[in-house]
């Protein structure tokens, strides 16, 4: 049918309550009778715990209850995702408690919990709480952590080891490294960082002693999936006897996916205090330890090819930090998000990747915007430009050479995507990246870098160039394959709505996905209004609220457009299905004879007999008239698994420029070229690029891991970001009706390795030849000095990398 | 131990018994309901509680109530009008410069003293005036272009005047306020 909406800017709805301070995010409830949660954290990132003294702490004013570890009657918390999931691969699994009981292992942990009247008197509670610690060695370092005398975490973790798992062609990688003309080595570090929404997390938990049941708000990407995870493998209370809620969510960027300990506590809390509701709100400080971080790889490459330009194989050895225990997909990102998808948007034959998840003593490390896809485009468009330098070709010519052909897709990459049997491959379904590569080589002027770096340098700033040509997956898979494969959430990855036309013809639709700001309450009313033509301020969506919408896994890995709203379209495919044969009957005429345009049911033949939606929707809700055999209401479910992921590509370029004197890099300009198929709504996919890029930008260039606040951590300012260029191209995923691939994270994955590669351009005149990030101006300052010095330090010549 | 305050929130006066260690945020939140005005973090950078106290963008997470004692201040809900919304409060809507919302009470109230002071401001002055306003989702990209977009709306004569924006009074307070 016709589309009026989808495809335009549409103003979003969400807006008017939030730019009017009418937003109701989690702190902003309030409740009679309600109490506030302080969590006693470790100050030490190991240690023992001997005892704790709770009995000043309960005497203080307005305590009503205090929790140690030993007050918790539940299971620790869970963990989805193994690395390799039911395939055999050994997980040395060992997860937080809601609060610790016997040893922390990472600065941040929980060891105890004071719920008081006032949120000051909790804290001032907490303070009062005497731990005995015995401090035991730490180990932060990932590949450290592994060798032999490292302080060790866990007994059922020998050299702290979580897994170790492989993916590709072991032996024909090796072949292919060994024969090649060239083989190029480097160590490569995608540092820790913290995702840092807006809104830290929180939650309110209430018992209701009357009816045994448990409501909990909570600022989570995924109230549905908490809700099973909390009944089923935490609290043991049945799943029908807890509500999750998540109201207003201020940002997220996966931190808000993930079962956390608070909501044990503040559940728990409730029920001892009879039904009080229990707030808990995160500080920034807590959000730094105990809030999940991201990234953090050591990764061994080695990229072999013809000096003709071509790849012929990458071999990674990466050592992936999950932190002191595992959060509840932690192992699933460094694996089957990262591994899998290493070759990106190229077609090198030979890919093998072993991967080592390992327990340090930091905060735990698990999906942060783009999740393993950022990391695995860092290392092979690192890759990509080592090579280029290596053999003297034009770093765009070789990602060129090596482009997966566009008559090449369905493409079946080698790290293993399509090792599922039955039918039940994921393969990358679509492509045409050199047209983007060519976008954004003209856009960013690319044919005059030479004369920008020489102008540059008469300034005495060094300017260098960096290209990201990048592939996304979206969606996270179809349930059989991660059923086929074993990898996944060890759940399904369906998503679902729910459309209501009510008898005033108004159209309520409830998701189970779930929004941090992506705008899905414009988007799928965009949708649905073209789908049963009716104006969009007849919509309205509703969603985030395990009562009143349909089982959902939430919203994560840029899979709401394409998995969650083509639910939306299939339940409005059986409304108006439904509405059509009940208009035959209205119009005493055959349900084949009834066609649809808009909201108007027609005779074909006689268009002066038709039904408005509105009249169908008005006289089947009152059902005064309804046939033999048809149910009043058009209220209709769908339930949609995709068949196949999608895959959004395209070619970032970023253009530097270093003071010499200083190290202080200037991004210039930033130019973008993404292909994410059609857009529902264009103004929020350049909404979503532009943060993407801005998140992902501010790992290369920033960041820091000895920051307890937001005092010492670099998150970017407006100031330090140019106006990001972007354009486009087109091609349609081929598997949902939308022909939409998702947003969410693309530009977070490109950027990193954009900025990366820039700098590493510039700093290429001075002999050096792969700084790690962060690229912050001490750590440039430092590099540029030792390069004149004429000491490498790791900098320079590849052959001396370790591997 | 209470403390008695007063203070003029979006041209209504609060005559209060208040903690001296309570911030103005706490105050504006906890106490009178204008829950618009968010705490982003606990060291005064991130700018979602700025409100402007007596003409001047502040951090309400750095300032004690005890220390607004006497003085005026202007929230996103006084910047409201009663009708409709403050230009750059269009803006915003207009131009994108929102996602998860989060950061926007802040950003406005910034921008509004920004155009208070300067009212045709280049983009590099409105990214050096955001400089105390973090936001994760946008990029600042579509922000930058709302206050731009703003100030030309604001200068040439539609809406509410930047002297309303700067004392947080929009239409529904101006006249209490005056």
């Amino acid at each position: 049918m016709a589309t009026e909406l989808v495809g335009t800017p549409v103003k979003r709805v969400e807006d008017r309550r939030l730019i009017t301070g009418k937003g109701r995010y989690l702190d902003d409830i309030a409740m009679p009778g309600m109490v506030h949660m302080a969590i006693v954290r470790s100050p030490y990132a190991h240690a023992n715990i001997k005892s704790v003294d709770t009995s000043i702490a309960r005497s203080m004013p307005g305590v009503v209850d205090v929790l140690t570890g030993a007050d918790v009657p539940y299971n620790p918390l869970p963990m989805a995702w193994p690395a390799g999931g039911s395939a055999g691969i050994q997980n040395n699994v060992n997860t937080p408690r809601a609060l610790a009981t016997d040893s922390v292992k990472w600065q941040g942990e929980g060891v105890a919990a004071v719920v008081a009247e006032t949120a000051e008197q909790a804290a001032d509670a907490a303070e009062a709480i005497i731990v005995d610690w015995e401090p035991l060695p730490a180990v932060v370092d990932a590949e450290a952590a592994t060798k032999p005398g490292a302080p060790q975490l866990h007994e059922n973790a020998p050299n702290n080891v979580v897994f170790e798992w492989s993916v590709g062609d072991k032996d024909g990688t090796a072949e292919a490294v060994k024969g090649a003309e060239v083989v190029v080595k480097q160590r490569l570090v995608n540092q820790r960082l913290i995702p840092n929404p807006m809104e830290t997390r929180g939650d309110i938990g209430l018992y209701n002693p009357g009816t045994d049941e448990y409501t909990i708000w909570m600022s989570s990407q995924t109230p549905h999936i908490q809700r099973l995870l909390l009944a089923a493998f935490v609290m043991g209370v049945p799943e029908h006897k807890i509500r999750c809620i998540s109201p207003d969510v201020g940002g997220a960027f996966g931190t808000k996916i993930f079962c956390y300990a608070d909501y044990v506590l503040v559940l728990l809390a409730s029920k001892r205090l009879n039904g009080r509701p229990v707030k808990w709100v995160e500080s920034r400080r807590e959000n730094y330890q105990a809030t999940i971080h991201g990234r953090d790889h050591i990764t061994y490459l080695e990229v072999a090819g013809k000096r003709d330009g071509t790849v012929d194989a990458i071999r990674v050895k990466t050592y992936a930090n999950l932190g002191g225990r595992l959060s509840t997909i932690g192992p699933g990102i460094p694996t089957t998000l990262y591994a899998r998808v290493l070759s990106g948007c190229y077609r090198i034959p030979n890919v093998y990747a072993e991967v080592v998840g390992v327990y340090t003593n930091t905060a735990f490390v698990d999906a942060y915007r783009g999740a393993g896809r950022p990391e695995a485009t860092y290392v092979v468009e690192r890759a990509m430009d080592l090579f280029a330098d290596e053999i003297g070709m034009d770093k765009a010519e070789v990602r060129r050479r090596n482009f997966i052909p566009p008559d090449q897709f369905p493409y079946e990459n080698p790290s293993g995507l399509g090792t599922a049997s039955g039918g039940a491959k994921i393969y990358i379904d679509s492509g045409n990246y050199e047209p983007a590569l060519d976008k954004a080589l003209a856009a960013a002027g690319y044919g005059d870098v030479a004369a920008a770096k020489a102008d540059a340098k008469a300034r005495g700033k060094l300017l260098g160039i960096g290209l990201s040509s990048y592939i996304e997956v979206c969606g996270v898979a179809p349930s059989k394959w991660i059923g086929a494969v074993g990898e996944g959430w060890g759940a399904a990855m369906w998503e679902s709505a729910n459309i209501k036309v009510h008898l005033t013809g108004k159209v309520v639709v409830t998701a189970g996905t779930q929004p941090q700001g992506q705008g899905h309450e414009t988007t799928y009313a965009q949708v649905v209004a073209d789908e049963l033509g009716v104006p969009m301020d007849d919509v309205v969506v509703q969603h985030s609220d395990t009562q009143g919408t349909p089982f959902g896994y939430g919203s994560y890995g840029s899979r709401t457009s394409s998995v969650g709203m083509t639910a939306a379209i299939k339940a409005a495919g059986k409304i108006r299905e439904k509405a059509r044969r009940y208009a035959a009957h209205m119009l005493e005429a055959s349900v084949d004879d009834i066609e649809v345009e808009g909201a108007e049911y027609r005779v074909k033949g006689s268009p002066d007999k038709k039904k408005t939606l509105q009249e169908i929707a008005f006289a089947l809700d009152l059902a005064f008239d309804a046939p033999e055999g048809m149910e009043p209401y058009l209220d209709e479910t769908s339930y949609h698994d995709t068949p196949n992921c999608t895959w959004p590509f395209g070619t970032h370029i970023a253009i530097v420029e270093i003071d010499e004197a200083t190290g202080v890099v200037d991004l210039k300009r930033y130019v973008a070229v993404d292909d994410v198929g059609k857009k529902i709504n264009p103004m929020i996919v350049n909404g979503q690029l532009h943060g993407g890029i801005a998140q992902g930008v501010g790992q290369g260039e920033d960041g820091s891991l000895l920051s307890g606040s937001m005092l010492d951590y670099a998150v970017p300012r407006a100031e330090w970001l140019p106006t990001f260029e972007l354009d486009e191209t087109v091609t349609p995923s081929p598997v949902n009706p939308l022909g939409v691939k998702g947003v969410g994270e693309a530009g977070a994955i490109a950027s990193t390795a954009a900025v990366a590669n820039a700098v590493n351009d510039a700093l290429a005149p001075l002999g050096i030849r792969h700084l790690d990030m962060p690229l912050t101006a001490p750590r440039v300052w430092k590099a540029i000095q030792d390069a004149r010095a004429g000491s490498s330090n790791g900098h320079g010549n590849g052959k001396e990398a370790k591997a | 131990m209470a403390e008695r305050v007063s203070l003029t929130v979006n041209g209504k006066r609060h005559d209060m018994d208040v903690e001296p260690r309570r911030l103005l945020v706490q105050v504006l939140r906890e106490d009178l309901g204008l829950t618009g005005t968010h705490v982003g973090c606990d060291t005064s950078q991130c700018g979602a509680c700025t409100v402007v106290l007596d003409g001047s963008a502040v951090k309400s997470c750095t300032v004690l109530a005890v220390q607004a004692d006497g003085s005026t201040v202007g929230t996103i809900e006084g910047l409201t009008p009663a009708d409709g919304l403050h230009p750059i409060q269009d803006a915003f809507w207009g131009a994108h410069g929102l996602q998860c919302g989060f950061c926007t009470p802040g950003m406005i109230m910034t921008a509004a003293d920004l155009l208070a002071r300067n009212p045709d401001p280049t983009d590099g002055e409105i990214r050096h005036a955001l400089n105390g306003n973090y936001c994760r989702c946008t990029g600042y990209q579509n922000i930058v272009a709302a206050i731009r977009t703003a100030a030309d709306e604001i200068r040439t004569g539609a809406g509410a005047t930047p002297a309303e924006a700067e004392s947080g009074a929009g239409a529904a307070s101006a006249a209490a306020a005056g």
